[in-house]
């Protein structure tokens, strides 16, 4: 279905919910004219885990807490014309980001060595390679790559994604209403 | 204990009437004399002026001077502004440090001595200087600074470290002071002799709508920079309805490398006072303050004395040159270490005893002021040369100075010249002459201070001083081809940061922001788009912020993108698309590293 001249889109969730995917999916039936408009490279959408070719637009929800993140980011830099953060934790670290007030080894400790209920009597912190490192704070995306675009919200609503993609794509400026940035 | 401390507080209390206005008084001298304003004392305090504790510790804590815990006997405070960098700051602080075996901020473990640093205490021309609680040292260098550390070790007593005086009224018994004036051009205005009571003589033969009139003839324009027309702001604060009325100075030159009015206070205080007092003859005031900066506090004792021998002389106090009704009297309310009391609505709410907090405009304070009724405040040049126009007439001031702008200025000149002090010229002088007149070392930028504070580059040096061109309260600052105009901007938003109120978040936080992106710049590792960024921010912050401090501080920035566009245009490149160059990834995982026992494998 899709042809080689459609434009590519990739997104990926770093330290996030999911709660802004699921935003995308909220474009309800407008989803069938994304998908005719675009063709999805990297992405949870359709699972590929890896890039095979440029993008135009990268999408990224989720901050930077761990290396495989800032890895990953690095990748969507490297591969797509124009990078956008989405919501709250892209733009600003977000929830995860709480924990920047505290220094790593209380974070490690409280959750693997103190928490009630815990039961770890070597005090061993968990460190198999498939476990990324975590940094030493959260960091959101522009403090970690160049990034050319923010959707804000917690999630940002469907409409602000739909008409950011929309306005990227058909290299329209990006303007969001009023309403659309506001959440009271 | 406790009984002792009630009783000091309670006499201090008691020495301003029990009256919460005169706070910033009262806290003072508590400071003063039990060397900080423990949270004890702050409960006394509200007790007896029938106020809250909190209310008293929002005032100790905003100003710098002030402090909750005790600081050390001798607390050395070492300036750090623009100039005193340029002059060998970091060598005297760190040679001062070693000795003391502290570091900057600390106390000697004896309680002893403190070393911090403070922003300019109007010494530039005699840079770097430090106040060593209120003695001035200036001139300093490392092994200068080494030998203060050994004598204040010895006696603990600041005032054993004077071994000289200045010239002119530093020598007088009153001030003591090592200061040097370093008047370097003498005006007809200011430095040309003054008798007391001339201009009050021709005053009282006119109405006070008269007086108006004749400074508003002269067309004198407010001398701290704003330029706001003297006779106008008198006029509107006449007219205005209050019970009383009030004639603010503003003493309180805290604008990074100006110290005219430290001079024009040392040498020439009858004229300011008496300019106070013909515009409290054309309000209908009887009451004025002249807010003297803390920095300023050695030259109190003799400000007071001269008050003293103008009440003496009849020129103060009821019925003045016999005058009926024509009563004026002057207090002098000190300051306490705060930049933006230097805004006259914080000035008035610092006068009120309150937190030296701006606030909002309208109404303008010639409508309502200090308490609430009409208040003019003005510079300390501006009365200073109010005093002469009623001498010597407003044809005479308007024919002095360019077209639009009359009179002349007093410049405070400094950083990379060999003749740094204080010049009287008439306006219209223009940026070129100043450097020649001020010996300047190879001049490459010049920061015209004040509202505007701009850089300006050599293009921009054929400008004229005057309030259509170069428009200044008086700070000129000198830099020669090898600064990097960048860097001193940084500085200054380091000055800013530091003495933002904090009340709004475009001056609190986006000076911050500002620092983050111009630091980068500076370092290397800037992007193109970083200096759009900078722009716009800048620009934000100046638009949005809610007194003159935060409107103006981003003006350095501003100023040295415009006329030096290419400089920085050289200093941003491209990066290549990729983790950017302010993120280090071993360092973010460095603690996780150690934590967990294995090392990255994206390092």
């Amino acid at each position: 279905m899709s042809t080689p001249s459609k434009p590519r889109v990739a997104t990926t969730s770093l330290c996030g919910c999911f709660g802004c995917h699921m935003s995308i999916l909220d474009i309800d039936e407008r989803l069938f004219a994304l998908a005719d408009l675009v063709e999805f490279a990297r992405s949870p959408i359709n699972d590929y885990k890896e890039f095979d070719g440029r993008c135009a637009v990268g999408i990224i929800e989720g901050g930077c807490c761990n290396e495989e993140n800032v890895h990953v980011l690095e990748d969507f830099r490297k591969h797509c014309n124009i990078l956008v953060s989405m919501g709250e934790c892209a733009i600003n670290g977000g929830i995860p980001a709480m924990r920047n007030n505290l220094p790593l080894r209380e974070c490690l400790e409280e959750a693997y060595l103190k928490s009630p209920g815990i039961w770890n009597p070597a005090g061993i912190l968990p460190n198999d390679i498939e476990i990324p490192l975590l940094l030493h704070r959260v960091y959101p995306c522009h403090e970690v790559v160049k990034i050319d675009c923010f959707i804000p919200g917690c999630p940002p609503p469907a409409d602000a994604i739909w008409d950011t993609v929309v306005a990227l794509l058909t290299g329209k400026p990006v303007t969001l209403a009023y309403e659309r940035l506001k959440y009271d | 204990m406790h009984q002792a401390l009630v009783t000091v507080v309670e006499d201090i209390c008691g020495r301003y009437g029990f009256d919460r206005t005169r706070m910033t008084d009262i806290v003072i001298a508590v400071q003063q004399r039990l060397g900080c304003v423990s949270t004890e004392a702050m409960e006394i305090i509200a007790s007896k002026v029938n106020s809250h504790r909190v209310e008293v510790e929002s005032v100790v804590t905003f100003y710098a001077f002030l402090s909750v815990k005790p600081r050390g006997r001798v607390i050395i405070r070492l300036c750090k502004d623009i100039v005193d960098w340029m002059k060998g700051y970091d060598e005297v602080a760190d040679a001062m440090a070693k000795e003391l075996g502290v570091t900057m901020g600390e106390t000697t473990a004896d309680g002893g001595i403190t070393l911090t640093s403070t922003p300019c205490i109007g010494m530039s021309d005699q840079a770097p200087a430090a106040l060593v609680n209120d003695v001035v040292v200036p001139n300093l260098t490392p092994e200068r600074g080494r030998q203060v550390i050994r004598d204040l070790r010895r006696h603990l007593d600041p005032a054993q470290l004077i071994t000289m005086v200045g010239d002119g009224n530093n020598a007088h018994p009153l001030v003591h002071s090592m200061v040097r004036n370093n008047i370097r051009r003498r005006g007809p205005v200011h430095f040309d002799g003054f008798e007391s009571g001339c201009a009050l003589e021709r005053t009282i033969d006119q109405t006070p709508e008269n007086v108006i009139a004749t400074i508003r003839a002269s067309r004198l324009r407010g001398r701290g920079g704003a330029g706001f027309a003297t006779g106008q702001k008198w006029e509107f604060a006449r007219n205005a309805s209050g019970e009383r009325r009030y004639v603010l100075c503003n003493a309180d030159e805290g604008e990074p490398g100006t110290f005219k009015d430290r001079v024009l206070l040392t040498e020439c205080p009858d004229q300011v006072f008496e300019g106070m007092t013909v515009a409290g003859y054309a309000l209908g005031s009887d009451s004025g303050i002249v807010y003297l900066r803390g920095e300023y506090a050695y030259l109190r004792a003799f400000l007071e004395n001269v008050l003293e021998t103008r009440r003496r002389q009849g020129l103060l106090g009821k019925a003045i040159l016999g005058k009926p009704g024509f009563d004026f009297d002057i207090r002098i309310q000190m300051g306490a270490g705060a930049y933006v009391c230097g805004e006259e609505t914080a000035l008035i709410s610092s006068c009120e005893g309150l937190r030296g907090d701006p606030k909002n405009r309208p109404p303008f304070p010639a409508q309502k002021g200090y308490m609430g009724c009409p208040t003019i405040v003005n510079n300390v040049e501006t009365f200073s040369a109010a005093a002469r126009i009623m001498e010597r007439g407003a044809n005479w001031f308007a024919e002095m100075g360019s077209e639009r702008t009359t009179g002349t200025k007093v410049l405070s000149i400094c950083g990379d010249c060999r003749k740094p002090g204080v010049y009287e010229v008439p306006f219209g002088i223009t940026a070129r002459e100043l450097l020649d007149m001020a010996d300047a070392d190879n001049p490459g930028a010049m920061l015209i201070g004040g509202p505007c504070r701009q850089m300006i580059g050599p293009e921009r040096f054929g400008g004229q001083i005057c309030y259509d061109d170069l428009a200044t309260g008086g700070a000129i600052l000198i830099f020669n081809r090898a600064r990097n105009k960048l860097e001193i901007a940084e500085h200054y938003l380091d000055f800013f940061i530091e003495e933002s109120c904090g009340h709004c978040t475009p001056c609190r936080v986006g000076l911050v922001l500002l620092k983050e992106v111009v630091h980068k710049v500076v370092s290397g590792a800037g992007e193109p788009s970083d200096l759009d960024y900078m722009r716009r921010l800048a620009n934000v912050i100046s638009q949005t912020s809610r007194c003159g401090l935060g409107q103006a501080a981003p003006n350095p920035v501003l100023g040295a993108l415009q006329n030096f566009h290419t400089l920085y245009a050289d200093m941003v490149s491209d990066r290549k698309l990729g983790l950017l160059s302010t993120f280090d990834l071993s360092k973010a995982v460095a603690d996780a590293e150690l934590r967990v026992g294995r090392m990255s494998q994206y390092v």
